[in-house]
């Protein structure tokens, strides 16, 4: 179970949108607790692929995720998923998102389809890689009613 | 000496709970290898069944990618510090393995996509100016492999499309000959192939058009044993199937492969194409979860195909084909194609994935391959029931030499009675033979006949329930064994 803020959701979507139609990409940034996820911040990176592959691909450097990862540390957060999206496409991982998954962490997918934002889902990986398995996303006490 | 190995977030649930162990080793790689042999659950998301580091887990010592240094030979001291960071990659579900070999792969350790040579770049220069194919799109298509089930009348322009685009390896299933009754549509096979078999001639052709093609033949029937391990090797299956068992077990044997099935199907002046991929659409079970009752639905050697329409459906098979490869944003699945060449209109389905499906749905009952046939209800069915009397065209031609009182029923088609006919036989068609009852002597021996031996039967069997009293025998082979047997100036067809 993932829980996420509205607009954290519409900051997803709007990246999405931004980079349509290529993939966008960034963190969600929040705590581990007790097998659920808190997310408190969004954290957006420039997608490393070369033009002709981000129309379909996504790569989050090692070096971007550790400046993400010191950035959550110094706040007392961890990085706790990725999100990113699929344009012209379903919002469920591909067998490529599997082979470079890790478990526990949150994978949301957002649709764009022309360059519009359609559904968003997010999933994690069971633990022996065989699949992803949908999460529910709940909205955060903090996003309620926040607009 | 021992150095600390920093446990990302979401694998220390898999090393009790710890952020830090302290492991001796001397190399990067040592420390892995202890790592892991003690956690065991965490070797999998590390490495892949191959025992080499994932190409999205990256390793570092004190800051240094170890990539950079001698890859898991790197020396460790104590005191060091090893770091295992994943690059995240991930996006849509277009050719999955071939997009992952682009071009960026390096940074990610993924294979990078062959080069092309000049000549293939002269060769494929309409492509290469193209932005949607383009350089990269080329080395895409270089890089990938196809699997073409049947080289008949789909596979004929999809083997020679396919290969003249460029597709790095293609390969080929059927076990059949080249007959002449192929050559209206089978444009791959030629006068002179006659007799080979066709994965031979199909060979031939291909390599004439693109030498750079490597070709795979496999020379066998598709079965539920071998279907699995032959699909796993390729990128794209192409169904160019004639038979539903055969259909089944390829759209089964992708849905457990997660590949993508080109399909496509013809009859007569009607054809069909789609993509099913059950990772991002319905599969032809969703479509079609139960095949017609045997028979139903005849095959184009019962009841016969537009030599073109093979052309036109086989080549939109090998347009997706290509578009899949490519990664292009409109393959067709979701979409049923119906191409009516007689009155020349195209038409288009909306599909939806059933979560029902048993193969692909959410719950599947089928998790490995079936007995299709079996499934198809087309299991040693005899074709004529043993209570049926039949006489082979020799003995037929015996007894009317020697002037036995025989009359002939023909119970074909006008058309094919035009083709060539038994001398001195009466033309009834199936549809009239009860009504036309009347005009068999039941006072004389009967032989009843039709191309191959299967419609015949079904008019006896009519005849006899409804009480004819006369004594009816089939035709073994029908006039396909007459022309084999006894004249072969009756043309086959």
């Amino acid at each position: 179970m993932i829980e996420i803020a509205d607009e954290h959701l519409r900051e997803i979507r709007a990246h999405g949108e931004r980079d349509y139609p290529f993939e966008c990409c960034g963190l969600l940034i929040g705590r581990f607790e007790n097998g659920r996820k808190v997310v408190s911040e969004t954290y957006a990176i420039s997608n490393a692929r070369e033009e002709e592959a981000k129309r379909n691909r996504f790569l989050i450097r090692p070096e971007e995720l550790m400046r993400g990862e010191k950035y959550a540390r110094e706040k007392g957060l961890d990085v706790v998923g990725f999100y990113h999206s699929h344009p012209d496409d379903r919002a469920v991982p591909s067998k490529y998102d599997l082979d470079h998954a890790w478990p526990s962490y949150s994978y949301i997918v957002v649709a764009v389809e022309k360059g519009h934002a359609a559904d968003l889902r997010s999933w994690e990986m069971e633990a022996d890689r065989s699949r992803f398995n949908e999460e529910e996303i709940t909205p955060s006490p903090f996003g309620r009613g926040s607009g | 000496m021992p150095v600390t190995v920093t446990i990302p977030t979401p694998l220390r649930q898999f090393a009790d709970g710890q952020s830090e162990i302290q492991i001796d080793a001397r190399t990067a790689g040592e420390a892995l290898d202890k790592l892991t042999s003690t956690h065991t659950e965490l070797r999998r998301h590390l490495f892949n069944d191959q025992n080499a580091l994932r190409n999205f887990v990256n390793v570092y010592v004190n800051d240094e990618d170890i990539r950079h240094a001698n890859g898991p030979d790197t020396p460790v001291n104590e005191g060091d510090t090893i770091l295992i960071v994943p690059s995240i990659a991930g996006g849509a579900a277009v050719l999955d393995e071939i997009a992952g070999k682009d071009a960026g792969g390096p940074q990610a350790g993924m294979p990078a996509l062959p080069m092309l040579s000049n000549e293939e770049v002269a060769r494929y220069s309409r492509h290469l100016i193209m932005p949607e194919v383009g350089m990269t799109g080329q080395r895409k298509l270089k890089a990938a492999s196809v699997l073409m089930i049947g080289t008949g009348g789909l596979g004929a322009p999809l083997g020679m499309y396919l290969a003249a685009a460029g597709v790095g390896r293609l390969g080929l299933v059927d076990f059949d000959v080249v007959d002449a009754s192929n050559l209206q549509r089978q444009i791959i096979h030629g006068t002179k192939d006659v007799g080979r078999p066709k994965i031979a001639s199909a060979r031939d052709r291909i390599e004439d058009i693109n030498p750079h093609v490597e070709i795979e033949t496999h020379d066998t029937k598709l079965t539920s044993a071998n279907a699995l391990n032959l699909f796993v090797n390729y990128d794209v299956i192409v169904d160019g199937t004639d038979n539903f068992p055969t259909r089944y077990l390829v759209n089964d044997a992708c849905v457990l492969t997660g590949k993508p099935n080109v399909y496509g199907s013809i009859f007569r002046f009607e054809g069909q194409a789609s993509v099913f991929w059950a990772e991002r659409g319905p599969c032809y079970r969703c479509l079609y979860p139960e095949p017609p009752p045997p028979g139903l639905v005849p095959s184009c050697a019962e009841g016969g195909v537009l030599g073109v329409l093979p052309g036109i459906i086989g080549t939109i098979q090998a347009t997706e084909t290509i578009k899949i490869i490519l990664g292009a944003p409109d393959i067709m699945v979701n979409r049923l194609l119906l191409f009516d060449a007689w009155r020349m209109r195209f038409r288009e389905l909306k599909l939806r994935k059933n979560p029902d499906c048993p193969v692909c749905g959410v719950n599947p009952t089928i998790k490995e391959l079936i007995d299709y046939e079996e499934f198809c209800g087309i299991t040693q069915q005899p074709e004529t029931k043993p209570t049926m009397e039949e006489i082979t065209a020799t003995e037929l031609k015996q007894r009317l030499d020697q002037g036995d009182d025989i009359q002939i029923i023909d119970v074909r088609e006008p058309h094919e009675y035009e083709i060539g006919a038994i001398p001195n036989s009466k033309l009834i068609p199936l549809g009239q033979v009860l009504n036309r009852m009347n005009e068999i002597d039941p006072g004389r021996e009967t032989v009843m006949h039709c191309k191959m031996g299967g419609r015949s039967a079904k008019a006896i069997e009519a005849l006899q329930r409804a009480g004819f009293p006369g004594h009816l025998i089939n035709l073994k082979g029908g006039i396909t064994a007459w022309s084999n047997e006894v004249d072969p100036s009756v043309p086959k067809y």
